[in-house]
């Protein structure tokens, strides 16, 4: 399938210079970015088959003896391209903190408890729909500290690749309704509105299980247009 | 009515792309786990032993705008084979997709073959080069630039690095030390601000 980038589409992306979020401030590049041709080293990009996903990799709540603390949750939805279709067989990677807010990463000081039975990092394959699912537990908010009583909102990181190194994108679900968003220069980094809503998820009664666990649902939309629409044969 | 009107309805009214986000400082033990123990996805290592091509090793720093190294960074990279193919299969061993993390020591490296020379824009020649993306605490979008190799006759005619300003092309081209080593730093911010582009 031969697809077509439109610039355009970039300005969902925030600024690298937002300075209210401080880590920016000495890592932003200050010249101009150079506007690239996509070349076949653009418009290609790596395939991960099933080789790098293993049965059980998005179920995050069974990776260790136990189950971990907190609210049970269950993530899908679809990855999509410009047009509104599935990108499918596509690798989704996803980590998080715990239900304390706490990550596994060994420079977090967050003085919240590690869980024995959690580590928050996951993988899926897209389906022939571009659908993917994970179990995992909701993540807490925690303190950072890039201003006074700094606090990110809750939120699950996805790395995804999507058909070329154009469409390749690394970004953060947030939950529907949280009370920090509009404290968190991350989130507003973000600064159209309808851009930023993209990147919460929905409370999704259809996909939550009795008993069990209660869904979210969050359609990712990578770059990538089809070049040539295809009309229907029987359609006027 | 065309398909694409029929998806579009399907799935909702809104289309634009979901924004970027930063990949934050806590990102190792799911994307680059190999001191947790977890499984990589990817590594270093792009091409293995026996693949077509001259070996290369790549090794560089990140630095920010204060010169300080940084120490939560991911790199990767995206190549064509020796022969400048993309995604062949029957090319066992060569994935043409690596991914490292800056160490705590500031360095990055890639183990990889040269790539040839692949078609460019009219007609043209790009030089052999690799993609790059790079992803930090503090990087809110992927920046993306490219390494080329000192002394590839082919550079001179590379249609883009044609559109690096002269005085900056030189932070895109690796360099060779007397190991044989390809040293190339990335710059985020500043002095010797590496070129990076709008993809
Ligand atoms: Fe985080």
């Amino acid at each position: 399938m031969s697809l077509i980038y439109p610039r355009d589409s970039l300005k969902a992306h925030p600024l690298n210079a937002t300075p209210a979020y401080g880590s920016t401030v000495k890592r932003a590049p200050s010249k101009p970015l150079i506007l690239l041709p996509h070349t076949l080293s653009e418009t290609t990009g790596p395939v991960f088959g099933h080789t790098g996903v293993a049965a059980g990799d998005s179920d995050l709540t069974r990776q260790h003896q136990g189950e971990p603390l907190g609210e049970r949750i269950i993530v899908s939805g679809r990855v999509l391209d410009e047009d509104g279709r599935p990108v499918p067989h596509t690798l989704v990677e996803i980590w998080q903190a715990n239900a304390g807010g706490r990550y596994v990463h060994v420079r977090d000081q967050h003085p919240a408890p590690l869980d024995p039975n959690f580590t928050g990092a996951g993988r899926a394959l897209t389906d022939a729909e571009g659908r993917y699912r994970f179990v995992t537990i909701k993540p807490g908010a925690y303190p950072w500290r890039n201003h006074h009583n700094a606090w990110r909102p809750a939120h699950i990181h996805f790395s995804l690749f999507g058909p070329s190194f154009l469409s390749r994108v690394i970004t953060q679900m947030y939950f529907p309704g949280d009370p920090l968003f509009k404290y968190d220069p991350i989130f507003q980094s973000v600064t159209d509105e309808r851009a930023r809503e993209r990147l919460i998820s929905r409370f999704d009664l259809g996909t939550t299980e009795p008993e069990w666990a209660l869904g979210y649902t969050f359609d990712i939309v990578l770059r990538g247009r089809n070049a040539t629409p295809v009309e229907e044969p029987h359609d006027h | 009515m065309t398909t694409e009107t029929q998806a579009r309805q399907a799935a909702g009214p809104d289309f634009g792309i979901t924004p970027s986000q930063t990949i934050g400082p806590f990102f190792a033990y799911a994307l680059t786990p190999r001191a947790y123990g977890g499984p990589e996805l990817a590594t270093e290592q792009v091409a293995g032993e026996g693949v077509e091509g001259e070996r290369i090793r790549i090794e560089g720093h990140v630095y920010d705008g204060d010169g300080a190294v940084v120490i939560d960074a991911m790199i990767e990279i995206w190549q064509a084979d020796a022969r400048g193919r993309f995604n062949t299969s029957g090319n066992a061993g060569f994935s043409g997709f690596g991914r490292a993390e800056a160490t705590a020591e500031g360095g990055f490296h890639f183990e990889t073959i040269r790539p040839g020379a692949i078609e460019g824009p009219g007609g043209t020649m790009q030089a052999p080069h690799l993609s790059v993306s790079v992803f930090a605490r503090g990087i809110l979008v992927r920046l993306a630039t490219r390494i080329y190799f000192e002394g590839e006759p082919g550079n001179a005619a590379d249609p883009v690095l044609a559109l690096v300003p002269a005085e900056r092309r030189e932070t895109l081209i690796a360099k060779r030390d007397e190991n044989g080593v390809y040293r190339f730093d990335i710059r985020l911010q500043g002095e010797g601000e590496t070129a990076f582009f709008a993809a």
